[in-house]
């Protein structure tokens, strides 16, 4: 059922590369529908989910490369399962946010589809090579996304994105290739790796390792210092690219923290979480403050992307930093760890689909260049203060649940510091108020007509209200994600 | 479910009027008063019965709210006011006032029934959000927004102090994060909570050195601003410190602390709002200083005292800024040269703006006298000091209330006053907010402190006094000078620019450079290095290695044609060759 799932997107995108006679409103429509029952399915599986004894549910183990002790090995847990479901959700918007587009539509759609099974297929897999090819080929599908499909600078960006990314996976295969040599017997399984704890023990070994699997992470994340390849590849990529790439694609990089990392090398997280804690407090302030001083709507939304994600890094340090006496405050790091993945996934994609609409009617993303559009676009500019409001962590919203989760959880571990990353929450208020203001209110500076369309409304309204629902009645995703962050 | 009716009807109904957008206009104000009266019907019924419920939200910390004697009050006092201001509004503003006026009052309902610091947060941040937004109200005008985004700002970066606090009091071991178990927690971490809480507090009801945010909140609409000021926002943390007393109690610096901004508030404050020009800056000012009040009585642990305070407060000031929204739309001003007179021009209007100073002012036998007199005589039992600086307050209040009340009363700088028309629903709400400003103290009596007379007289006769000062000086020398430092309210708002504003701007372009040329920048050098290494390697080395294949081969292929000189073919010379071969063998074998 899952590998239905998951491989569902990518036979429909090859049904669609092998039928050049359909017209571009059929592969348009083709695409939604398979989206939305990619989603349906997701829905499916989170009513029936009932993790097993090993705590993961729809486990299929098959053999794939026994010779390296590879196997096809997929199954969903609390901390995978709601990034599934997230991954649906976004690529739906996609396809929904896409139905205008009018550029080289079926490519797009086979290219999106594929994108989608090899995202479903990172969060999924339960084994390292399995994990490693996904998380490779995401790289490559979205290398296409924003090389044909993105703006002006988008050749550029794109190999800079893709270099720079595939860097940081050669980094990760190194780790994986190290627990792999020092499993015995040799294995690339993850849950074996865990029960064998192969890196207990091993000294500079165990160092090196983690180094690299942890550098592969934080550069996809991205967490500072390797976060430059963002702002050029999301300034540059379509709407759905960035939606889908801030949406998904940067989960990958935390979600391997949660997922590999903590479990299969605890010993050595736990020995460097200050540095963990470290990196992520840096990246929560200098992501905001950098953030603070752009004056390109998407750049700088690209940016609170770093700082966003910093809290979860923050929050995996720090949980890793607690005594077992602290069981409560560890569980409730990770739990906001997680569902920080899943909000700021809704939320950011929104923010894309939104600077998508402010280029579309304005043609640029420069925010001085505009001033007033609530009186003109008063739709758009009412769901743009939902959504900036959203992000900045107002209670009500998912932000909040993941936001107050991470630092109630994580003060303990070192409140000094954590303390100090709190002011990343003022300034990220400060700079989206700052921007709203300049970009929505006051006097008009320029004539912009046509407030948001149907499908856009479609699009992006569903993501908001998922916001909402989590803000509010957060207990449907916290009662699967708790479970699964308890074992960590 | 009388309380979560009392949190649901009016988060329902006012994201149904935002939903609305216009469409929603004609039917938002008739929606609104019904409401908001089903709100106060729920609410007394809530006061009685003493509900508490109770949901599963963070892993736990519960959804909880309880009605107790405290909440009570506010409980009550939250939909009163806000039937009042919604009635006074009706015909003017449409569907996304009335909407964000319910949100926000309902975000007031969920902070004061919190019985945990996660639902508080909840209802505490969403009141700042909804603050921003009605502040912001009239957004095309210039500095409207900006006004709303610097009250956002300053409150939220104080609200921080509540997140510090949930932190500490987890790892202080209060797991479910409750607001009764914060004085229970290990010293080190309750001074951490206490800390947190005190700094959210103070942001939010504008205490030093917060105050200039309720300076801009002046940009929204009077009806927001009879709200924010006396039953949300800045009631809200007077209400945090009078709820969380036993917190500051086992705390021994944070009741000092509180006290002392309290006092210093009340005294600052006060003095700023004597000299303002402006009838709503006056009235914004002497919040400030009347909330100093209850942050005193908080430190003092005189909750009785603070909470009638806050009550009081909240009846007249509502009613003042009701008045002053009244003028306003009447007059087309809020400045004191224009409402010379004003009081004279509509009887009701009149009348009850006098109520609402004179309470103000502190005089007798009205609210605010009572109020401030139970509190300020649990002062005098913990300090004289503080008591006597209270009275100083009390002064100024008098004064400010004093000087407006005589302005409005006093004949019109040009002509006779004439009449103004103020329609029903403008002046009919005056009526029961009145009628709170006059009766609320004596109503509170069964509930206060047994009262002295010395004292209740000592306050009575300062503030009469300094009232009566005002008044004449008002007539002797009309205006007030201006001054530079106290009209600018202190000049907080700049000493925030400076000391918090343009350094964040100045780190944040600092780290953005910092972020293209060095971070960027080496990512870039680096690429541009492999770049030339593999121009180097395709040029040179690439070249050489080539050249040394190339040699090899030719090497190999002169020795292959050094190997097919003897392959002649002819027998003959073979057999030469072999003879020297083993002749050479011969000789080899003879040598070893």
């Amino acid at each position: 059922m899952l590998s239905i799932v998951v491989f569902l997107p990518v036979v429909a995108a090859l049904a669609l590369l092998a039928a050049p006679g359909a017209s571009d409103r059929v592969v348009r429509w083709t695409w939604v529908a398979v989206s939305a029952l990619v989603l349906a399915l997701v829905v499916a599986l989170w009513i029936g989910y009932s993790p097993g004894a090993s705590g993961f549910g729809y486990e299929t183990q098959v053999n794939w490369i026994p010779t390296v002790g590879s196997g096809y090995h997929v199954g969903v847990d609390g901390l995978s399962l709601p990034l599934v479901a997230l991954t649906a959700v976004l690529f739906l918007s996609c396809a929904v946010y896409s139905l205008r587009e009018t550029h080289r539509v079926r490519s797009l759609a086979a290219l999106f589809l594929f994108l989608e099974t090899v995202c479903l297929g990172v969060f999924v897999a339960l084994d390292l090579l399995l994990f490693f090819v996904f998380f490779d080929l995401s790289i490559v599908g979205m290398y296409f996304v924003i090389a044909g499909w993105g703006h002006s600078g988008a050749a550029r960006a794109a190999v800079k994105f893709f270099l720079y990314t595939f860097l940081g996976s050669l980094a990760l295969l190194l780790g994986f290739i190290g627990l792999y040599l020092a499993a015995s017997p040799h294995t690339f399984d993850m849950l074996d790796l865990t029960r064998q704890d192969p890196m207990a023990g091993k000294g500079a070994v165990a160092v090196l390792v983690m180094l690299a699997i942890v550098v592969g992470l934080a550069v996809k994340t991205p967490t500072v210092p390797v976060h430059t390849w963002l702002p050029p590849a999301h300034v540059d990529a379509p709407a759905a690219g960035s939606a889908i790439l801030a949406g998904v694609l940067l989960k990958m990089g935390t979600y391997g923290f949660v997922r590999i990392a903590m479990p299969i090398l605890p010993q050595t997280w736990r020995a460097y979480a200050p540095v963990i804690l470290a990196v992520g407090i840096v990246s929560v302030l200098y992501g905001a403050l950098v953030a603070l001083a752009q004056r390109d709507f998407k750049r700088m939304i690209a940016y609170t992307s770093v700082n966003h994600m910093g809290y979860v890094v923050l929050a995996v340090g720090a949980a890793a930093m607690l005594a077992d006496t602290e069981a409560q405050a560890r569980q409730l790091a990770v739990t906001g760890a997680v569902t920080q993945m899943v909000s700021h996934g809704l939320i950011t994609g929104a923010l894309f689909l939104l600077s998508g609409v402010l280029f579309e009617r304005g043609k640029t993303y420069d925010m001085a260049s505009y001033g007033g559009l609530a009186r003109q676009l008063p739709a758009f500019a009412g769901i743009t203060a939902v959504a900036v409001f959203a992000s900045l962590g107002l209670p009500g919203f998912s932000g909040f649940i993941a936001e107050f989760q991470i630092f109630t959880g994580s003060i303990g571990a070192a409140p000094v510091p954590v303390g100090f990353a709190l002011l990343g929450v003022l300034i990220t208020a400060v700079l989206f108020l700052r921007a709203y203001q300049q970009v929505f209110l006051g006097p008009t500076k320029t004539r912009v007509a046509g407030d948001l369309t149907l499908t856009e409304t479609v699009a992006i309204g569903p993501l908001m209200l998922l916001a909402v629902a989590i803000g509010l009645f957060p207990r449907f995703l916290l009662d699967v994600i708790e479970p699964a962050a308890s074992v960590l | 479910m009388v309380l979560w009716l009392l949190v649901g009807v009016p988060l329902v109904a006012g994201a149904a009027l935002l939903l609305g957008g216009r469409r929603a206009d004609r039917a938002a104000a008739p929606a609104g008063l019904a409401v908001s009266a089903l709100l106060l019907g729920l609410a007394i019924t809530a006061a009685l019965t003493r509900p508490a419920i109770s949901a599963e939200f963070l892993d736990g910390m519960p959804f909880a709210l309880r009605v107790d004697g405290l909440s009570a009050a506010l409980v009550v006092l939250v939909p009163s006011v806000l039937l009042a201001v919604l009635a006074f509004s009706v015909g003017e503003l449409g569907a996304r006032f009335f909407g964000l006026m319910l949100l926000f009052a309902d975000a007031m309902l969920v902070t004061v029934t919190a019985t945990g610091l996660v639902p508080l947060l909840l209802g505490w941040e969403v009141m700042g959000a909804a603050s921003y937004a009605l502040i912001g109200f009239h957004w095309a005008e210039p500095g409207r927004a900006r006004a709303g985004t610097i009250a956002f700002l300053a409150t939220r970066g104080a609200d921080l102090g509540l997140y510090v606090a949930a932190g500490a009091a987890l790892a202080g071991g209060a797991g479910a994060l409750g607001l009764h178990q914060l004085a229970q927690l290990p010293d080190g971490w309750r001074d951490v909570v206490a800390a947190g809480v005190l700094l959210a507090a103070f942001g939010k009801s504008a205490q030093l050195p917060f105050s200039f945010w309720l300076s801009r909140a002046m940009a929204g609409p009077s009806p927001v601003s009879a709200m924010l000021h006396s039953a949300t926002m800045v009631a809200a943390g007077a209400y945090l410190l009078l709820r969380l007393e036993p917190l500051l109690g086992a705390t021994p610096w944070a009741g000092w602390l509180a006290m002392w901004a309290g006092v210093a508030t009340a005294l600052a404050l006060g003095a700023v709002a004597v000299v303002q020009r402006d009838l709503k800056q006056l009235l914004a000012a002497s919040t400030c200083a009347q909330v100093g009040f209850m942050v005193l009585a908080a430190g003092a642990g005189a909750v009785a005292g603070g909470t009638a305070q806050l009550v009081a407060h909240a009846a007249t000031k509502s009613l003042l800024f009701l008045c002053a929204g009244a003028w306003l739309a009447a007059l087309g001003t809020q400045s004191f040269p224009g409402l010379r007179g004003a009081a004279r021009r509509h009887p009701v209007v009149g009348v009850t703006f006098a109520v609402g100073a004179l309470s103000l002012a502190g005089l007798p036998p009205l609210s605010i006298w009572l109020a401030k007199d139970a509190l300020l005589a649990e002062v005098l039992h913990r300090s004289v000091p503080l008591y006597l600086l209270g009275l100083a307050a009390t002064a100024l209040s008098a004064a400010y209330a004093g000087r407006a009340l005589t302005l409005a009363l006093s004949a019109p700088a040009h002509g006779d006053a004439q009449r103004v028309a103020i329609g029903p629903w403008r002046w009919a709400p005056l009526l029961p907010l009145a009628a709170g400003a006059a009766a609320l103290g004596l109503l509170a009596l069964p509930w206060l402190p047994p009262l002295k007379w010395p004292e209740l007289l000592a306050s009575a006769l300062v503030a009469a006094a300094a009232a009566t000062a005002a008044a004449a000086l008002v007539h002797v020398r009309g205006e007030v000078a201006e001054q530079d430092v106290l009209s600018g309210w202190l000049r907080l708002e700049q000493a925030a620019r400076l000391a918090v504003v343009r350094p964040l701007d100045a780190m944040a372009s600092a780290c953005a450079r910092f972020d293209e040329r060095v971070v960027d920048g080496g990512v870039r050098l680096s690429a541009a290095v492999a770049t030339a290494a593999a121009r180097l390697a395709g040029n040179r080395l690439e070249w050489s290695v080539d050249g040394a294949v190339r040699g090899v081969a030719r090497g190999a292929r002169a020795m292959g044609r050094l190997a097919r000189r003897p392959q002649t073919g002819q027998l003959h010379q073979y057999y030469a060759q072999a003879v020297v071969a083993l002749a050479l063998l011969a000789l080899l074998l003879v040598i070893l």
